[in-house]
């Protein structure tokens, strides 16, 4: 059997080492010998040990043949070391799961779930954390209404498999704002009207945090390139510019200079 | 989205030998997967997730001056690192005007230059005839809106292009895709991962569980730069684009390596223009832009697609002017 092919077998669900069915399939074998020379010299006088020998060397053979586990407890035990070892050139293969356990840690709270492996990151924080600040705009990645920060950094949560997230950490827009004080960026939005929908609105103010930290913000014309992966279909686009440019500035709300 | 069954590798061994089995794909950064799956351009019964392989994220010297980038890179960290800034203008700016910043921190370096064509037709919800969706059912952009589609090397069966930025700065760079597969890794050229439209119409050259591990730049080309021509002046996919590298003698050409994007389902190196360049002073301005027809006798336009000729030798003499402009 080629290295593919046995690869190929184990991804079925089995994985018994080749040397462990050689030596069942021998030590089945010398069981069945034992058990039928047992037989005949005991010439049906006490059957039951020759027998129980030959049924024993028959399922061993058996399941060495089909490649079947013979030490279920053991070969469990053993299984992921024994084929991470590369030298035999074993690979441990990989369990694929349709429902999949993701432990998340999102603003600050530590979340263990389950969810179909089909579930976005999107779509964990709306329907299973109820945190529907995140808003589902395109769900292909096109508008940035989904924007988050995962392990700090902005991404488009719509395009990220909720099981690839699972170890990370998550912000929404409802971890901004830091006991009942807004973050300054969404204070700035308020002060410069900053939208007018308000759909947007979360992906903008999350994008906007993760430029300033960046070191995006020198210019309106390098917030402007920086905040392009957010539309807005109201086109508030110069205000957004404004707060933005406000908080990079380090200037309180409203005032002038 | 049809059910799949998800599972992370550990190793690249465990990825390779579970993506060799049929109907199974890759998931790096994701944001060219999810949406095949969400169209139904794609439907694998498995997804291996390649994220978490260790070392694949390193962007690390060579010997000679070389640059190897892991495949699993994020676009913005490879936009960013010194090394790409300073040696490899082109490739910083490729990717500074490729998809928004969210999608650069998920979209990876080696999983980029694998997206597929921007072709409606070819993404299109309803099924409509494509070759590359269907084989044998037809290109409907052959006569139908074809303005976004190919100038060069297409077909009557496939129009086609290939939309990575990254793509285009690794062809004019020659560098060098280095995989892994299950009968041993290979060394493709940046200018050979895309094949040229045939059937049954691939994407690109990698076979079913072969795996992108790095890509490997040459020795620094400071003197390179990448023009982006496109209908909004950010997060758009190119109309046309230029990539260049060049290396001088004093005032003189050595040597100029130009390709651009979004003119045919591969980066298209210029290679008439190319010999036309070497030699050439560097301020003989009507020189360096007459050496562009050379390359361009070959454009075809389609019925909606003349502009792109222009359009793309501007952007590739523009391009000629940048490189030349940065000092080394």
């Amino acid at each position: 059997m080629t290295e593919r092919a046995q690869i190929r077998t184990r991804l079925d669900g089995v994985n018994v080492p080749w040397a462990e069915r050689l030596a069942t399939a021998v030590l089945g074998g010398v069981a069945l010998a034992l058990g039928a020379r047992w037989l005949r010299a005991s010439a049906q006088r006490r059957p039951a040990g020759g027998m129980a020998l030959i049924a024993v060397g028959a399922i061993a053979l058996g399941r060495a043949i089909a490649g079947r586990p013979v030490y279920p407890s053991r070969a469990r035990r053993r299984g992921g070391a024994h084929a991470r070892r590369r030298a035999t050139g074993a690979v441990e293969p990989l369990a694929f799961r349709e429902r999949v356990e993701v432990r998340l840690r999102v603003n600050g709270r530590d979340h263990q779930l389950a969810a179909d492996a089909r579930t976005t990151l999107l779509d964990l924080v709306r329907e299973q954390l109820q945190l529907t600040g995140t808003k589902k705009g395109c769900n292909f990645g096109e508008c940035g209404a989904c924007t988050v920060h995962l392990d700090g950094r902005r991404v488009n949560a719509c395009m990220v498999l909720a099981a690839a997230a699972d170890g990370r950490e998550v912000t929404t827009i409802e971890g901004l704002a830091l006991g009942g004080r807004l973050h300054p960026v969404q204070q700035a939005f308020i002060d410069h009207d900053g939208l007018q929908c308000g759909f947007c609105t979360p992906g903008q103010i999350m994008s906007a945090v993760a430029l300033l930290a960046e070191g995006h913000a020198g210019s309106d014309e390098e917030i402007r390139e920086w905040m392009s992966g957010n539309l807005c279909r109201c086109a508030a686009y110069p205000q957004i510019t404004a707060a933005v440019r406000e908080v990079a500035a380090g200037r309180p709300a409203g005032s002038k200079v | 989205m049809l059910p799949f069954r998800y599972a992370r590798a550990a190793t690249v061994d465990q990825a390779i030998a579970a993506g060799a089995a049929p109907h199974t794909a890759f998931l790096a950064g994701g944001t060219e997967l999810l949406n095949w799956l969400r169209l139904g351009v794609a439907a694998p019964a498995r997804l291996v997730d390649i994220t978490r392989l260790d070392g694949l994220a390193r962007i690390e010297p060579l010997p000679d001056g070389r640059l190897r980038i892991g495949a699993l890179a994020a676009l913005s960290d490879v936009a960013r690192h010194e090394r790409v800034v300073r040696d490899y203008p082109v490739l910083h700016q490729a990717i500074l005007q490729a998809a928004s910043p969210q999608l650069r921190n998920l979209a990876t370096i080696g999983g980029n230059p694998l997206q597929h064509t921007r072709c409606p037709y070819y993404r299109s919800a309803e099924p409509l005839p494509c070759n590359k969706r269907a084989p044998g059912s037809g290109c409907a952009a052959r006569y139908g809106l074809n303005d976004r589609h190919a100038i060069f090397g297409w077909t009557d069966d496939c129009v086609a292009t290939q939309p990575s930025d990254p793509a285009v700065a690794f062809a004019a760079l020659d560098a060098v895709f280095a995989t892994e597969r299950a009968g041993g890794g290979r060394r493709i050229p940046a200018t050979e991962l895309h094949p040229l439209p045939a059937a049954p119409w691939p994407h690109h050259v990698l076979e079913p569980g072969e795996l992108i591990t790095a890509i490997e730049l040459p020795p620094p080309v400071p003197r390179s730069a990448y023009v982006k021509v496109r209908e909004r002046a950010s997060y758009e996919y190119a109309t046309v684009s230029a990539a260049v590298a060049i290396e001088l003698d004093g005032a003189t050409i050595r040597r100029a390596r130009i390709a651009l994007g979004s003119v045919a389902h591969r980066p298209w190196r210029l290679t008439a223009t190319e010999q036309a360049l070497a030699g050439l002073d560097t301020g003989n301005a009507r020189a360096l832009r007459r050496s562009l027809d050379a390359s361009f006798a070959e454009a075809r336009p389609l019925a909606h697609n003349g502009h792109k000729i222009p359009l793309a030798k501007a952007a590739a003499f523009r391009a000629i002017e940048l490189a030349l402009r940065t000092l080394p």
